[in-house]
């Protein structure tokens, strides 16, 4: 099965960390945490990713530039809120996306 | 079931969980139902009700519980139900729970807590709540309040609200939560606060009809496109909980 790369932003180390650790612990899901914007425009020129996660602590000013940034590059880009941290919404949030975008 | 047929003119848009209809998930040391999607339990049917996105019926044993977890960007609601639960978090608060409090959490841009069951005798019941905020990246809060049980007796007391100055708990959202406990057949209305908002009955204990329907205990009503509801409980000591939120989540920058 293809594995499916996840960008996740936030500003929040800790729970940068829980994020990623989540999405890692699913076989078919390639998680990749950032913390500041230049580095997340960075990492998505190298890397083909499918979703982009907002985490927490993302000014609506930042939020604007990464998403045009983001869909100029790949238009087809799912971008998605996330809320509740590391939690019980997360595989949720990427599946739907998943489902929505087949 | 979803129903957005006309029922004698009580209700025109519902959608009914039935308590067996939840999903499952018995760990041992904690058995949840969940009304909503959440963690291994996943149905695109089942993924909201408005901004509330998460209702997690808990039973934690004695002694054990969540360890040190994360959360942000969401408004958190624990309803003790039966027995005592120990919540510790990164803003220095460490505090118990019981029957007859409400604690709510904003997480806002990050906050970590446990939450443990505090009895070394008994098991402790509590529900789990999570509503989308109206406003992200806020600084997080904890709030935790005693209520006073006989203020619920055949009326509907206020737990929530989006108002600090309000009765209950506030959160970062226009939702407004009340509990009653009726005796068999008294009947009220609940009229609701703002226009857009649904309401979602959930009961805690006991049999009520709400329009034509009948609900038993666990089971879980949404109603939008209304103004009220008339609720009616069909046994002694009838308890529900009535949750109004948006329908929609709203610009939250």
């Amino acid at each position: 099965m293809e594995t499916i790369n996840i960008l996740y932003i936030g500003r929040h180390p800790e729970i940068l960390e829980t994020v990623i650790r989540l999405i890692n612990a699913n076989e078919n899901w390639n998680g990749v945490g950032v913390m500041n914007d230049e580095e997340a425009k960075e990492i998505f020129l190298k890397k083909d990713f499918s979703i982009v996660l907002l985490g927490s602590g993302i000014q609506e000013e930042s939020e604007t530039e990464l998403c045009t940034f983001f869909k100029n590059i790949n238009t087809n880009i799912s971008i998605v809120q996330h809320y509740g941290g590391g939690s019980g919404l997360l595989k949720s949030e990427i599946l739907l996306t998943l489902e929505n975008t087949k | 079931m979803e129903n957005t047929d006309i029922i004698d003119g009580a209700i025109t848009n519902s959608v009914l969980h039935k308590a067996n209809s939840r999903g499952n998930a018995n760990h041992g040391w904690l058995e949840s139902y969940h009304t909503f999607s959440f963690a291994n339990y996943q149905n695109s049917e089942r993924m909201n009700f408005g901004v509330l996105r998460v209702l997690n019926d808990d039973r934690v044993s004695q002694g054990m519980g969540f360890g040190k977890h994360p959360h942000d960007n969401m408004e958190i609601i624990s309803i003790p139900l039966e027995g005592d639960l120990e919540h510790q978090d990164s803003m220095g608060n460490t505090t118990v729970i019981k029957e007859g409090d409400i604690q709510a959490m904003s997480a806002g841009t990050g906050i970590f807590h446990s939450e443990y069951n505090k009895n070394k005798d008994q098991s402790v019941k509590f529900l789990q709540i999570w509503i989308y905020p109206n406003k992200k990246n806020v600084t997080p809060r904890y709030d935790q309040i005693t209520l006073d049980l006989n203020d619920r007796h055949n009326k509907l007391q206020q737990i929530l609200s989006p108002n600090p100055e309000d009765e209950g708990v506030w959160i970062h959202q226009n939702a407004w939560f009340h509990i009653g406990k009726f005796d068999s057949d008294f009947s009220t209305v609940y009229e609701l606060k703002k226009p857009g908002n649904g309401v979602y009955a959930f009961v805690l204990k006991g049999d009520f009809t709400i329009g034509n329907i009948d609900l038993n205990e666990r089971d879980g009503l949404g109603i939008w496109d209304t103004n009220a509801i008339n609720i009616t409980a069909n046994s002694a000591n009838a308890e529900i909980l009535l949750m109004e939120v948006p329908m929609q989540l709203e610009s939250n920058k």
